[in-house]
């Protein structure tokens, strides 16, 4: 029997866990959440209000097929790697997985070793919030930490939120935080008009396809009396303490603030939400070849979503940035693939089509609400960029000109405890642009670094993690026997 | 005099750095830039205490006391946002678990007789220089000479102070290089021709490869080491500590996985943990293997690591001859081309030393060092790798 690893449980791994169980696979699942369904299923049951549910039916089917696979939730998955041909009982297969079952801050976590034919990495995106002046006081949150609270918790980050960044996630963004009882004081999408109109037409609800679900938000944020600006964001938050307010401007079509337009508004708390970023270390630490660059990096894949190394498959956020309906398309492609399925088995049909839809609805959010260059001008000199270690932007811009490892030793920038998870883009932007400008040119930034030992092909700036997840230095060692599929 | 030197890592840092200090119109040339690899891919470790008495052992005592005040010139003449090297003289700590005494008091001794302070420490005062060292431990020998520095940094100090001396960076690949005469006339790199009157190799693993480029090949290879990296802690580590196995590692030619712990705390407050030893070519993919065999023979050391998170590892490459000793000096074959690589895992703490025979060979300044036993014309060094 095909033995299939899927890493993540979101949108993209549970239809993939539900493909291969189909297509009659041994599945393992592991993801690091407290239950399966990652941030879009983010529920709890009697907690979540029904409204901030979407697809609840779909969840429920997803979970249920689940019953046939081993699930390890709280799993912090911290390395994977392809196998080798063992001896029975000893680890092999195509790869190997090890992660730290249990609560992080418990006692010794349980140590499981995942050996399979195939895997599908579906580790999904982390949102992302740039660094603005005051963006480091306590009310200030990312879109999805806000999100997050509202659906798990039912709490709400402020009472009087606004919410800011780009892209069409802002919206039940805004609508949750209503929901749970804050006044959402606006939404100030980033992207222009123009550039909504190059991807959309020009209101975003209006888009054929995920109209439906748009036309809601747009529904709820009239119900509830949310102002929506396009061309607009925060450019400082001020306050002492905490937050008491924050400074929006009109942007430029590159999201440069327009001088004169600043206006301050009164709020308790900031939710920035300005795109996503991959969570792309477990596909580089296999040696999937990785296309792009800081404004957008993504694992290859082909039609049947296979990445460029053997039986390792990859779907959802870490393919593109598309949504959960792509992300279930992919998976369950990624699925039935990684269980030995043909490419043209008509199972496949129906989510080949939703899948080649919701590419091109991502190329239009790309095209919409991607970052643009100018925000770097919203920075002060000493706003902090990296938050673990305190570096200010001036610190990486006086490093900018040596490698990218080199600075980040010398600055510090990046190394804490998030290992740049939250600032890596932002890093990477600022480093790219004090170059060029050094260099009298406009900032292209299509590589920071070209590491010139480096085998991987592209340029992966900050996504290499050689440890896929915090560890304690005892839970390391222990057996080397696989533990799935035991019972 | 016009000098290119290749390799932008602490040993082209300081060769340009000591070059342009006296007189020389330095060039240093990088593909990628300054400390863009080895050197910011290892621990800092300025150790007298694992070199057995030797033409090694020479070149590290005599490091070891110009890095004193090397790293207090570079820090003092820091400007803008130039990093401190984070020199600290904190002394090393070695240490034999039982069945490793004798080894370990036998090795002492012979370092003690070419003039290396080593002592041994009793119970009670090793009980108070490392309170959480593991009490299995029963011998341990205190390195007061032993130190420590940011390598990256360190690195790019250097750079910046050869800068400061008139040394000109240019990031740029080395493709080949014109003779005249049967003399290097001028290299040619992906910006353009460069005139030199010399050039030194210091591409580090990649040496040999350049080396075959300026028409020498040199057998230098890679060999991949792991370090580890703890989240911060209050300091609980005071001193570079490590196991006297380290002390067969360097110069073992078995190509499988070794691994010898070092265990030091840094500034920043996070533990490092040092290293593996592989020959696997330039293989980017190291796997658990290194991390999970230091992390056992760390929490050996210290108990308390167990529960210790850790928050990333890396690795590099560390150029190694096949007689486990630098190359430096003039290439026998081809007319003012000068080698300084091969320190596999050393090559900070050597660099002050290399630098100064590298000036020695290049500009013919004085040096107390005897450049004989790294000579690139030995036996063995003049062969494709």
């Amino acid at each position: 029997m095909t033995r299939v690893a899927i890493l993540g449980a979101g949108p993209a791994g549970l239809a993939a866990a539900e493909a291969a169980l189909a297509a009659g696979a041994q599945v393992t699942v592991l993801d690091e959440g407290a239950r399966p369904g990652g941030q879009f299923w983010r529920h709890r049951p009697g907690l979540t209000d029904p409204r901030m549910q979407h697809g609840v039916r779909r969840f429920e089917q997803l979970q249920s097929a689940l019953a046939g696979a081993e699930v390890h939730s709280g799993a912090a998955v911290w390395s994977v790697e392809p196998g080798e041909p063992g001896e029975p009982g000893e680890v092999g297969g195509a790869v190997v997985l090890r992660a730290a079952v249990g609560p992080a801050d418990g006692a010794r976590r349980e140590a499981v070793v995942v050996e399979a034919d195939a895997l599908v990495i579906a580790t999904g995106a982390h949102d992302l919030a740039l660094p603005i002046p005051g963006w480091t006081l306590p009310g200030v949150t990312t879109a999805g930490a806000a999100q997050a609270l509202a659906k798990r918790d039912g709490v709400s980050v402020g009472r009087r939120t606004l919410v800011a960044g780009a892209g069409p996630f802002l919206l039940p963004v805004a609508q949750s935080l209503a929901l749970v009882g804050s006044t959402v004081v606006g939404v100030h999408e980033a992207s222009r008009i123009g550039a909504l109109a190059g991807g959309w037409l020009p209101k975003p609800w209006q888009l054929l396809g995920k109209a439906g679900e748009l036309a809601q938000y747009a529904g709820a944020l009239a119900r509830h009396r949310i102002p929506y600006r396009v061309g607009s964001g925060v450019v400082r938050v001020l306050g002492d303490e905490r937050v008491e307010g924050a400074v929006v401007a009109q942007l430029d079509a590159d999201w440069r603030p327009r001088p004169g337009t600043e206006r301050v508004i009164e709020c308790d708390a900031v939710a920035l939400g300005h795109g996503f970023v991959p969570r792309l270390e477990a596909a580089i630490m296999l040696g999937c070849e990785v296309a792009g660059d800081r404004r957008g990096r993504f694992v290859v894949v082909d039609d049947g979503q296979r990445t460029t190394r053997p039986q390792v498959f990859a779907a959802g956020e870490v393919t593109g940035i598309g949504g959960a309906d792509a992300a279930l398309a992919e998976g369950a492609i990624a699925g039935y693939r990684a269980a030995g399925v043909a490419q043209d088995d008509q199972r496949l049909h129906a989510a080949l089509r939703v899948r080649d839809r919701m590419r091109r609805f991502a190329r239009r959010l790309e095209t919409a609400h991607g970052i643009r260059p100018g925000w770097t001008a919203w920075l002060d000199d000493d706003t902090i960029v990296c938050r673990c270690e305190a570096v200010a932007k001036r610190a990486i811009v006086e490093r900018a000109e040596v490698p990218l490892r080199a600075m980040r030793l010398a600055t510090r920038a990046g190394l804490g405890p998030c290992q740049a998870r939250t600032c890596g883009r932002a890093v990477e932007a600022i480093v790219s642009e004090a170059r060029a400008s050094a260099a009298g040119v406009a900032a292209a930034g299509e590589t920071v670094d070209g590491s010139s030992s480096s085998a991987q092909g592209g340029d992966v700036g900050f996504d290499r993690r050689p440890l896929l997840a915090p560890v304690r230095l005892g839970e390391l060692g222990g057996s080397d026997r696989p533990t799935n599929g035991e019972n | 005099m016009r000098i290119a030197v290749i390799g932008a890592g602490v040993v082209g840092a300081t060769c340009a750095f000591e070059l342009a200090e006296r007189g020389a119109e330095v060039v240093l040339i990088d593909r990628v830039g300054i400390a863009a690899e080895t050197s910011s891919r290892c621990e800092g470790n300025l150790l007298v205490s694992d070199k057995a008495p030797g033409p090694e052992a020479e070149l590290a005592i005599h490091s070891n006391a110009r890095w004193r005040a090397l790293a207090e010139r570079l820090d003092a003449e820091r400007e803008g946002g130039q990093p401190e090297t984070e020199f600290e003289a904190k002394g090393g700590v070695v240490v034999a678990f039982p069945g490793g005494e004798e080894a370990l008091r036998r090795f002492a001794a012979t370092q003690r007789g070419i003039g290396v302070r080593a002592e041994e420490l009793g119970a009670e005062r090793l009980l108070a220089a490392e309170p959480h060292l593991s009490p299995e431990v029963v011998v341990a020998i205190h390195y007061p000479d032993d130190a420590q520095l940011q390598p990256s940094n360190a690195t790019q100090a250097l750079a910046a102070a050869a800068i400061r001396r008139g040394a000109r960076l240019v990031v740029a690949e080395v493709t080949g290089s014109r003779a005249e005469a049967g003399r290097i006339a001028a290299i040619e790199t992906t910006a353009g021709a460069i005139e030199v009157d010399a050039v030194v190799n210091c591409a580090g693993p990649w040496a040999g490869e350049l080396g075959r480029r300026l028409g020498a090949p040199l057998d230098i290879r890679p060999r991949r080491g792991v370090v580890l990296v703890t989240t911060p802690m209050p300091q609980r580590v005071f001193h570079k500590v490590y196991d006297a196995d380290y002390v067969g590692a360097v110069g073992s030619g078995d190509a499988t996985l070794q691994t010898s712990t070092v265990v030091e705390s840094t500034p920043g407050g996070t533990v490092l943990i040092g290293s593996s030893r592989e020959r696997v070519g330039f293989d980017e993919h190291p796997g658990v293997d290194p991390v999970r065999a230091i992390a056992a023979k760390a929490t050996r050391l210290f108990p308390f690591l167990e529960e210790t998170i850790l928050l990333r590892s890396y690795f590099g490459f560390r150029p190694y001859a096949p007689d486990h000793l630098p190359v430096i000096g003039e290439d026998p074959r081809v007319g003012g081309l000068f080698h300084a690589t091969g320190h596999e895992g050393a090559g900070i703490g050597l660099a002050p030393a290399t630098a100064e025979l590298v000036a020695h060979a290049v500009l013919g300044a004085p040096t107390s060092l005897d450049p004989v036993p790294f000579l690139p014309g030995r036996p063995g060094i003049g062969a494709a790798a």
